[in-house]
């Protein structure tokens, strides 16, 4: 029931494709891009679909976390190495907000006595 | 953990097993594995030669692993007379088929499993053994089966789920996958999976769960690294193999509400290539009772080979090569993806 109240549903990820029926040719490109993006290269497929998880918990995106973590299992990565990869997402969207508070940092220093 | 049939299980009805699947198709409008064939031009589906002998030598195992298509376990007594395995032989020695392949449950506990194997390696077959690795140390009646392989120039295939002892553990028992390193590692000291010595041991990678396995190459690089570097255990292939919706793993699939999604994408990963390639084409199966299937998944869903030759005491080579393959649902687990054979991915 929970699942039906919400926005996000599982089975929407597998219409994905389904964006092309009013935008086919920009979603060709896309697809064509996004299926380049994750081919072998000098990142192995399996490295990016390490990153993709990553990415995935920093933009929060629950369609792609369920997508990069089965993708993940599927390239054999372990545990560690995908809640490893979480936490280097994790620590830069913390270290993106700390890092700001050097502004604050000024700013208190400015208006100090 | 118990076989299906000793828990008194509907799943170890194979006519409820191909109920489900054709219900779970029905519901989510899956395609027939048939008509997506012919789709692909393949239609009738008809096999190639046969290359390979698999024989079923009985349903006994030392462990229950839960993907397990055949059920088997310590409480399944169905075991391979030797009168049918004389049968085996006489084929091979009138035909030309230069692949003798024996798998179970845990073949080697077969009382006349070592009489097979030295016979047909005496034909000058390539004999296979699919060996489930922790039988090597389930007693002292089977601490020699390395240097009996090895004098036989056996070549072993051995189940190995993943590198890492959890996801190996879970899907085939508490324990297994340190027992599997030390018989790995007997196997190596006779001389398995060493290069030149020409003893070969390949080893196989189901997926732990509702997933299906990555490629094949990079995930035997990822083993050949972690098992040397973790263990100095050595091996020669690694082939991935797709966990079939039946039987063990249809329970798991079920009980873990993963069923549904398992099948669709098994339907929506269909390859033709894998289609053409699948082991049913070159591949004939022998059940413990002599009865003759298309694939070992054919014999545990009671789907016997089509045509009047039943039984591996008729077999009748012309005959079996003309007959058509009997398909149902559970095909589109070999054809998903890069495709799933005994010997791996096939596309
Ligand atoms: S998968 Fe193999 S080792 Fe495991 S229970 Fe089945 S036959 Fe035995
Ligand atoms: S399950 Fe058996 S009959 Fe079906 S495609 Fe696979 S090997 Fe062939």
């Amino acid at each position: 029931m929970a699942q039906e109240t919400t926005y996000y549903k599982p089975e929407d990820l597998k219409k994905f494709g389904n964006i092309g029926e009013f935008e086919p040719d920009l979603a060709k490109k896309f697809f064509d891009y996004y299926g380049a993006v994750f081919a072998d290269g000098a990142l192995s497929a399996k490295e990016k679909s390490l990153i993709a998880l990553a990415v995935a918990h920093v933009v929060q995106c629950p369609y792609c976390i369920d997508a990069y973590t089965a993708d993940s299992l599927e390239k054999g990565v372990t545990e560690e190495q995908m809640w490893e990869a979480i936490h280097v997402g994790a620590a830069i969207r913390g270290g993106a907000s700390l890092v700001h508070s050097v502004q604050a940092l000024n700013k208190v220093k400015e208006l100090s006595i | 953990m118990k076989s299906l049939l000793a828990r008194g299980s509907e799943l170890s009805s194979s006519s409820e097993q191909l109920k489900i699947l054709t219900d779970v198709s029905e519901k989510k409008s899956l395609p027939l594995f048939e008509t997506k064939l012919e789709g692909s031009g393949l239609a009738p589906f008809l096999p190639t030669r046969i290359e390979i002998l698999q024989v079923n030598v009985g349903k006994l195992c030392n462990q229950t692993c839960k993907h397990c298509h055949v059920d088997a376990g310590p409480d399944r007594k169905e075991i391979m007379s030797q009168e049918t395995m004389r049968q085996c032989l006489d084929v091979l020695t009138g035909s030309e088929i230069p692949v003798l392949d024996i798998t179970g449950g845990a073949p080697e506990m077969n009382p006349n499993f070592r009489w097979f194997v030295e016979e047909a390696s005496g034909l000058g077959r390539k004999v296979l053994v699919r060996c489930n690795l922790t039988i090597l140390l389930a007693g002292e009646k089977f601490r020699d089966l390395p240097e009996f392989f090895a004098a036989n120039r056996v070549e072993i295939v051995s189940s190995l789920p993943y590198f890492q002892k959890r996801r190996t553990d879970a899907q085939r028992g508490e324990g297994v996958f340190d027992k599997s390193v030390e018989a790995l590692r007997r196997l190596n000291s006779v001389g398995y999976g060493i290069p030149g010595s020409g003893l070969v041991l390949n080893l196989v990678y189901n997926p732990a769960g509702a997933f299906l396995p990555g490629g094949q190459s990079t995930l035997e690089g990822d083993f050949k690294k972690e098992l040397k570097s973790q263990f100095g255990v050595d091996f020669n292939s690694l082939f991935t193999i797709t966990n079939m919706p039946i039987s063990r793993f249809l329970e798991y699939l079920i009980e873990s509400g993963n069923l549904e999604e398992y099948m669709e994408k098994l339907v929506s990963s269909y390859n033709p290539a894998a289609a053409v390639g699948v082991m049913c084409r070159n591949t004939l199966s022998v059940g413990w009772d002599g009865n003759l299937y298309d694939c070992d998944f054919n014999q545990m869903l009671d789907l016997p080979v089509a045509g009047t030759v039943r039984t591996i005491g008729d077999f009748h080579l012309a005959s079996l090569e003309k007959r058509k393959i009997r398909l149902h649902q559970h095909c589109y687990g070999c054809t998903a993806g890069s495709g799933s054979s005994c010997g791996g991915a096939i596309a």
